[in-house]
């Protein structure tokens, strides 16, 4: 932040973006406190405002898995402190059911909503767009801030959702009506689950207007000569994500404003024949199965906006320390848009067995399994960019590989559940949780370790301590294939999802010894996370002084500019770019930043 | 106390790991820091190769450890339950394979191209041939697995057979209630608002319906008889909220919606006392479970299956009264038999379900 005078001082800096920076010369503003950390409207700090929220929720969403899992693991013991500190939601020290389903929900939604979109497309596109497209800031900085602060009244909304005496929502993260709908149906049907859709709203809200910003900056302001095919392949993860959400979050806004008035207006639009606590209700009419349309309709585009962001991350990372080009550019950016528009084709894979239909499922099954395809694409385009490489390990590549191995094992089990035939077996067992978690969960979550550890550099001038982040990979990586390979068996054996005890279950209780060891690696995986944590808040302050303005050897703009880029990022004027982000290994060169303009004996290859 | 213990080891722990950590950036400032990163280059490049290989030797262990605790995988008490099992089949081998080359190499060209003074990256920015090549195959693959699961799909999801017999299936928190059709084989109509628990009508039949009058009703707890290697075709209900009948020993699942009923048939191929025979367990039981979260006792909907002989299941048919008597006691020809006979009024009360 030391360069924060020089930008503001400035008086010879004149590029064609300088235009929508004229205010500064005429306001001259003082930089206070809260300008400058909270209502930011500078790129950088409002990544790193999503990265620290979305850090916080991932604690919170851990710890409540973790607290499922002692359910799980352990029926039939009691702990006591659990008592003490959640009273009577864990009455004699025995999680009770509406406080584990509560548990399950606000785990599901706070990881999928929170951290891995808000988290992860907020943070890495909120950094890296005008960093690698060479741009002063985004298209509007002042909706940017807005999309950070709606983000934040999202979470406030929920956390407090925590606190209400008949606790938060508890109807999965999925929030199905008629349950979702009706306030006698449970607890977590009450208040907690109107406080959930707003909450949802609020978020709706702040990623389209994250989205849409997004796009505007990819499309209309990069630098010179910085062509669409010369973007760096993060880049395009992230304008095909902001596509998917801009498209079907507001389908979710409606489906969530429609059950907000089945639940509060008397409407009938999900609700027909319905007895409920000895109670008939005069609905007649409305579809259960509409909601689960509009939910999937976002929500199967979803898990690619989470994961999308994770691939081009990935793409950079693996390209950069293999130090050769990404193998096939054009062949991924062709997967990502055959997966971006798939992604809106398959919702209904999550339904086969709710009645669809079965000649409309044929199709879904069609479009779901031709995701695989530029699946398939992308997973031998990785592989590729390694052979012949010369690998660095830096965590960040760890997390990269790691990421690539779990996308394939995720990746193959959806071949199992997009197919109907096996669906109408595995559908919501421990096979689909133990499938998404591989390839949604824990591999963005792996994508996402992979750019904090890579672009931590570029956010606080310091490194991450290397030997917590070796441990913290390897304990992850052995941990998520502990945690969820074996779990596959129990959805094989039938075992539903959201069960918190299967001993009344002559089907289903032979796995005891499994969950104990499921629980207490979940454990040891959650508190490295914890480390993880400190080891990030630790070297903001206390990290190695990164004393090189590329330390990784990198192509792309970010690196061009200073150790601590201030306000506009670029002290002089914005460099033009003159090639692709992948000459690495080119004609006997390690490599050769975009800045450089062409040679005349360089090969022509790409 | 315990749980106090276990907290203070893993903030050891955590503080420990700490010490090393920051130890370790230190000394790899005074050996040198090139240095220092060749050698964990080297070190994570080895656990790789390692991960690869324990990783492959624990899929195999798990696989010997809970491969025979998946509901006699292969053997599925039902005949669509076998097609499930067979496209399993199919997509366990090809995905297999997949998993195992696409790891195997992943991991081992991690291993073999890590950084060595002694070798240059290679600039290999595309081939269109590969590319199409890796475009063409899992295009192929992927024909061949939908147009199996298709086929199979369609069989499942197919007209039930003409001579299927019915039952309905009605889900509510958390109990799940069955009805009979009766000697007509029609089950009576139903309306929601007709529901009234007191006056022995939990389903809401209509009973100016006259093929309402011979249904059976199962209450919740009681089994539901199915007749083996006859097929039978559910008809789905629920009654607040979504529900789900899964039946993982015949590999079929279908969500009760309130207000939009749903079928699935299948037949099955295994009576309760096979099935006892051939996981030598006297307990077993054909299970019904809720796989729809519906409410803090999702957990523990549980309904129990009974497949049996046809005279079996005659006998227990025989012994079932329809559920109109119980609601018009005054109607039951039994009852005014034994009231005329024994003027025992005490005798409709004794039939009242249990």
């Amino acid at each position: 932040m030391s360069n924060e005078a020089n930008i503001h001082g400035h008086d010879e800096v004149v590029t064609h973006h300088e235009v929508h920076h004229d205010e500064h010369h005429v306001h001259h503003h003082k930089e206070t406190f809260i300008t400058k950390y909270i209502f930011s409207q500078d790129h950088k700090t409002i990544g790193k405002q999503f990265l620290i929220t979305g850090i916080i929720w991932a604690i919170i969403g851990g710890l409540f898995s973790v607290l499922f899992r002692l359910q799980l693991g352990f029926p039939e013991q009691t702990f006591p402190i659990l008592e003490t500190f959640f009273g009577k939601w864990a009455a004699g020290g025995v999680i009770q059911p509406e406080f584990y389903y509560a548990l399950v929900t606000i785990h599901g939604t706070v990881l999928v909503f929170f951290v891995l979109t808000a988290g992860l497309s907020g943070t890495f596109a909120n950094l890296l767009i005008p960093l690698q497209i060479g741009a002063r800031d985004m298209a509007s900085p002042f909706l940017n801030m807005l999309s950070y602060w709606f983000f934040f009244i999202a979470s406030v909304i929920m956390f407090s959702s925590l606190f209400v005496h008949t606790g938060p929502a508890s109807g999965g993260w999925t929030s199905y009506p008629p349950l979702s709908a009706l306030h006698q149906a449970g607890q977590g049907s009450k208040i907690g689950m109107d406080l959930w859709l707003v909450s949802m709203a609020m978020f709706i809200v702040s990623s389209l207007l994250g989205g849409l910003n997004y796009i505007a900056t990819i499309l209309n302001m990069r630098t010179k000569g910085m062509s669409m095919t010369r973007m760096p392949l993060t880049m395009w993860a992230i304008l095909f994500t902001a596509i998917l959400g801009v498209l079907s979050f507001p389908v979710l806004l409606s489906g969530a404003i429609l059950l907000l008035f089945d639940r509060n207006l008397g409407t009938s639009f999900y609700l027909s024949d319905i007895y409920v606590a000895g109670q008939i209700l005069p609905n007649e009419g409305g579809s259960a199965i509409l909601f689960q349309h509009l939910f999937w309709f976002l929500g199967h585009p979803e898990v690619y906006i989470i994961l999308l962001p994770a691939m081009g991350m990935v793409s950079e990372i693996l390209s950069v320390n293999s130090r050769k080009p990404i193998f096939g550019y054009m062949a991924m950016v062709g997967s990502l848009f055959a997966i971006c528009i798939l992604a809106f084709l398959v919702w209904a894979h999550h339904m086969f067995v709710t009645g669809l239909n079965p000649f409309l499922g044929a199709f879904f099954v069609l479009l779901t399994l031709l995701i695989a395809v530029p699946s398939a694409i992308k997973v031998f385009n990785w592989i590729t960019t390694l052979w012949r490489g010369n690998i660095r390990f830096t965590p960040a590549t760890l997390f990269a590989i790691g990421f690539v191995s779990l996308f394939i094992s995720g990746g193959l089990t959806g071949l199992f559940l997009g197919n109907s035939t096996i669906d109408i077996h595995l559908h919501d067992t421990k096979f689909v949780v133990a499938h998404f978690h591989i390839v949604m969960g824990v591999a963005s979550m792996f994508g996402m370790h992979a750019g904090i550890y890579h672009w931590f550099p570029k956010m606080f001038g310091r490194y991450l301590n290397n030997t917590l982040g070796y441990i913290h990979f390897w304990v992850t990586m052995i941990g998520a294939y502990l945690i969820f390979w074996p779990m596959h068996y129990e959805g094989l054996a039938g075992v539903p999802r959201r069960y918190l005890d299967l001993r009344e279950w002559h089907s289903f209780n032979k796995f005891d010894d499994l969950n104990k060891m499921i629980t207490v690696v979940s454990i040891i995986v959650f508190s490295m996370q914890l480390m993880f944590v400190f080891n990030f808040f630790y070297s903001i302050f206390k990290g190695r002084k990164v004393r090189t303005q590329n330390p990784w050897g990198s192509n792309t703009l970010e690196w061009t500019t200073p150790i601590n880029p201030g306000h506009g990022n670029w002290p002089g004027e914005i460099p033009e770019v003159h090639r692709w982000a992948y000459d690495y290994a080119k004609d006997g060169r390690e490599f050769i930043p975009q800045t450089e303009p062409v040679g005349e004996n360089e090969s022509t290859d790409h | 106390m315990q749980t106090t213990f276990i907290i203070l080891i893993l903030l050891l722990g955590f503080l420990i790991t700490f010490q090393i950590a920051k130890a370790s950036e230190y000394v790899s400032v005074m050996r040198g820091e090139e240095k220092s990163r060749k050698q964990n280059n080297r070190i994570n490049a080895f656990l790789l190769l390692a991960f690869l290989i324990f990783g492959l030797i624990g899929v195999y262990y798990c696989n010997e450890k809970y491969g025979g605790k998946i509901l006699q995988f292969g053997q599925a008490a039902s005949d669509h339950g076998h097609d499930v099992d067979n496209m399993l089949k199919i997509t366990l081998v090809i995905t297999g394979i997949v998993f195992v080359i696409t790891q195997a190499i992943l991991f081992w060209f991690a291993f073999k191209y890590q950084e060595s003074d002694n070798r240059k990256a290679y600039y290999y920015p595309h081939n269109n041939k590969l590319e199409v090549l890796w475009t063409a195959v899992p295009a192929i693959v992927l024909t061949v697995m939908v147009g199996f699961g298709l086929y199979y799909w369609f069989r499942i999801t197919g007209e039930a057979p003409a001579n299927a017999m019915q039952v309905e299936v009605t889900g509510s928190q958390f109990k799940w209630e069955f009805r009979y059709p009766g000697k007509d084989k029609v089950l009576g109509k139903k309306f929601f608002k007709a529901i009234n628990e007191g006056a022995n009508n939990p389903l809401g039949q209509l009973w100016d319906d006259s093929t309402n009058k011979d249904d059976i009703y199962i209450p919740p707890g009681d089994d539901m008889h199915l007749v083996v290697n006859k097929p039978v075709r559910l008809i789905i209900n629920a009654k607040d909220v979504i529900h789900d009948v899964g039946l993982s020993h015949f590999r079929l699942k279908m969500d009760a919606v309130p207000g939009t009923p749903t079928t699935m048939w299948f037949t099955p191929t295994k009576t309760t006392n096979d099935m006892k025979r051939e996981t030598g367990d006297p307990d077993f039981v054909f299970e019904i479970s809720c796989d729809q979260l519906c409410g803090q006792g999702h957990y523990k909907m549980r309904g129990t299956i009974v497949v049996e002989s046809q005279e079996e299941f005659d006998f227990w048919m025989a012994k079932q009264k329809p559920k109109f008597y119980l609601a018009h006691p005054e109607k039951d020809p039994d009852a005014m038999k034994a009231k005329a006979d024994t003027v025992n009024t005490n005798a409709a009360v004794m039939q009242q379900p249990k």
